[in-house]
């Protein structure tokens, strides 16, 4: 299909780590993304949701090209993603760009506003002239709403969201055709957040770029995302439209995911209360990596890795979701209350 | 409750009363800072043109006049500063010393910063093996002592001024690596750096137009503690015969012949010490200026 932008294909990305005990720990391999797959469309949004520690970051820098997979690839436009930082990778930045969590962190706080947005013109583009250089730099701060006198201004100067504004436009400023977003909204509070969402909303309508939006918040994906992936231990667990995965959650951790959303209207809501941690990504639970926490696992949850089961625009990797003529089906809520 | 309008000319609107130009002009630049400033430019110039105000030259004896006291202490303004064992005039000779010890120090230090933040730089870009070498070279200059180094190469290779500096150009060069690589790699891990490289910056660009700008604050006053030790360590060579050779002469051999008449004649290297001194305070104190005002988080 031609327009897929983005695939990944068994991605994975496994990290070698010792065990605590010092020199006698045992060597052990951490799995922070364990066999992802998935398709972006070209000016499709799709949302990453997950815990902390899912893998969801890691997924961002395997697919931008930051650290080389395990095994797996990810492919742009066709072309595997190169992942040296050589020449190759340095011009692929022109068509992906990243957003940060934390703005001030990715600003440099020596430079004014306006060099740092116009930077990408400075490398990419060193044949432009510097007038339209400039031109363009206030351009881009004009539509990412800040002011032309703030131009000078350095990157402590601002509030968060402003700063955040900053680096949308930095990355925007060479049209790329996708942006990875990680946590671009979570250090900012409510108000600066919905600002920022409308914002990169509006830019997307004009500027068409597709995105892989991560966040650990279930309504700032809901806002954006046109298809949702849920991640647990490295995993995708389910897929599918917003509106699908969180009015109708088929995984059991998924359905625990969305009750534990606050809504304002259901008072009393039916919260699903998972026992005990995520499990170490380094010791992955055998056969269902959820089953531990999972509050409807029978035996075979137990010994049989579920695989990932796609229907209709839906994916699930449960074995009570997925039925036996190949209907995918809500995982019963308390089945366990039931065998035992 | 009325609103007011911040003068346009003002940054914002404050709740602080207006400072005069003057005290405005003082808190930017202290009165020490001015000082600083008028005696570092003062002795550039006297490095510069030093030769044209020489009332002498510098090598001219006159013994008849040997050991003379300067003007404060009983002599003549013949020789405002004295006179010396052979009866040469102080001024000059401090003149000319200023000439060749400020142009050695600042030279030798321009080396030194330049080589410590290359292969500091480097160190961090390439880590691996490349940067345990460099590591190496580090902790094997940091384990030697400077001034034995110096005294074997000036032994074998000779003396000339040139080869004088660039030797005392690898002097402190491990530290200034040491910092430059450290803070590279801070800065590597955090946001800024990897968020130029993401854009798709070239090395060259994040580190010497993000990296280097960053920390040059912190390099800055790292250089301006090796000035004073590059001064020292002249003159410490010098003193042993091995730094700038008489009949050229430089503050630390003024301090070395001098010591022999510190009793009878303690001018002779008091003039120099007190150069050194106040020099070496005076890029001490503007190095400390200079990194506030690089850094527009603090203005």
């Amino acid at each position: 299909m031609s327009d897929v932008l983005l695939s990944a294909r068994a991605l994975a990305r496994h990290y070698p780590v010792r065990l605590p005990g010092g020199l006698l720990g045992r060597p052990a391999t951490l799995k922070a993304v364990d066999g992802v797959d998935f398709d972006l469309a070209r000016g499709e949004v799709l949302g990453l949701v997950g815990e902390s520690g899912c893998g969801k970051s890691t997924t961002a820098k395997l697919v931008l090209g930051h650290v080389p997979p395990s095994s797996g690839e990810v492919r742009f436009d066709g072309a595997p993603v190169p992942t040296d930082r050589r020449a190759d990778w340095r011009r692929l930045r022109r068509r992906m760009q990243m957003i940060y969590q934390d703005p001030l962190g990715a600003l440099d706080r020596r430079l004014p506003i306006v060099a740092q947005i116009g930077e990408p013109f400075d490398i990419h583009c060193p044949d432009m002239p510097r007038p339209e250089r400039r031109e363009r730099a206030a351009a881009l701060m004009a539509s990412v709403g800040l002011r032309p006198d703030q131009a000078g201004s350095y990157p402590h100067e601002l509030s968060g969201g402003q700063r955040q504004r900053v680096v949308i436009a930095r990355a925007l400023a060479l049209d790329p055709e996708l942006l990875v977003c990680d946590e671009p909204v979570s250090a900012l509070d409510v108000s600066i957040q919905a600002q920022v969402l409308n914002l990169m909303s509006d830019l997307r309508d004009r500027t068409g770029f597709a995105a892989l939006f991560i966040s650990h918040d279930l309504k700032v994906v809901r806002q954006m995302a046109d298809r949702v992936v849920v991640m647990y231990l490295g995993r995708i667990v389910e897929e599918g439209l917003p509106d699908q995965v969180f009015h109708a959650p088929l995984h059991p951790y998924t359905q625990a995911l969305v009750s534990a959303a606050p809504t304002p209207h259901r008072r009393a809501r039916n919260r699903i209360v998972l026992p005990g941690d995520p499990p170490n990504p380094v010791d992955v639970p055998s056969g269902c990596p959820f089953h531990p926490r999972c509050p409807a696992a029978v035996a075979r949850c137990r010994s049989e890795v579920p695989s990932l089961v796609r229907d209709a625009g839906r994916a699930v990797a449960c074995h009570l979701a997925q039925s036996a003529g190949g209907d995918l089906s809500p995982a019963p809520r308390a089945l366990k209350a039931k065998v035992a | 409750m009325t609103i007011t309008t911040p003068d346009p000319r003002q940054g914002s609107a404050s709740v602080f009363t207006a400072k005069s130009r003057a005290r405005a002009f003082f808190q930017k630049y202290p009165i020490l800072i001015l000082l600083s400033i008028f005696w570092i430019v003062l002795m550039l110039a006297v490095a510069g043109l030093g030769h044209l105000v020489a009332p002498r030259d510098f090598m001219a004896m006159n013994l008849s006049e040997r050991l003379s006291e300067p003007v404060g202490m009983g002599g003549t303004w013949a020789y405002p500063l004295g006179t010396d064992e052979l009866g040469r005039d102080v001024v000059s000779r401090l003149i000319a010393s200023i000439r060749i010890s400020l142009t050695i120090a600042f030279l030798a230090t321009l080396v030194s910063a330049t080589i410590g933040v290359a292969l500091g730089f480097l160190a961090a870009f390439l880590r691996g093996r490349a940067e345990q070498t460099i590591l190496m070279v580090i902790d094997a200059q940091a384990a030697m002592p400077f001034m034995i180094i110096a005294l074997a190469v000036l032994a074998f290779l000779g003396n000339s001024l040139t080869l004088f500096t660039i030797l005392l150009g690898f002097y402190g060069w491990e530290r200034i690596a040491r910092i430059a690589r450290g803070l590279a790699i801070a800065a590597q891990d955090q946001g800024y750096a990897a968020a130029v490289r993401d854009l798709g910056a070239s090395p060259s660009r994040i580190y010497g137009l993000h990296i280097l700008p960053n920390i040059a604050s912190t390099l800055l006053v790292s250089m301006t503690l090796n000035f004073p030790e590059v001064i020292l360590l002249e003159s410490g060579l010098s003193f042993l015969g091995l730094g700038v050779q008489p009949p050229e002469t430089s503050l630390g051999a003024m301090v070395g012949y001098g010591r022999d008449y510190i009793q009878s004649a303690p001018w002779i290297m008091l003039a120099p010490a007190a150069v050194i001194v106040v020099t070496t305070l005076c890029v001490s104190l503007l190095g400390d200026w200079l990194r506030d005002l690089f850094d527009p988080t603090l203005r």
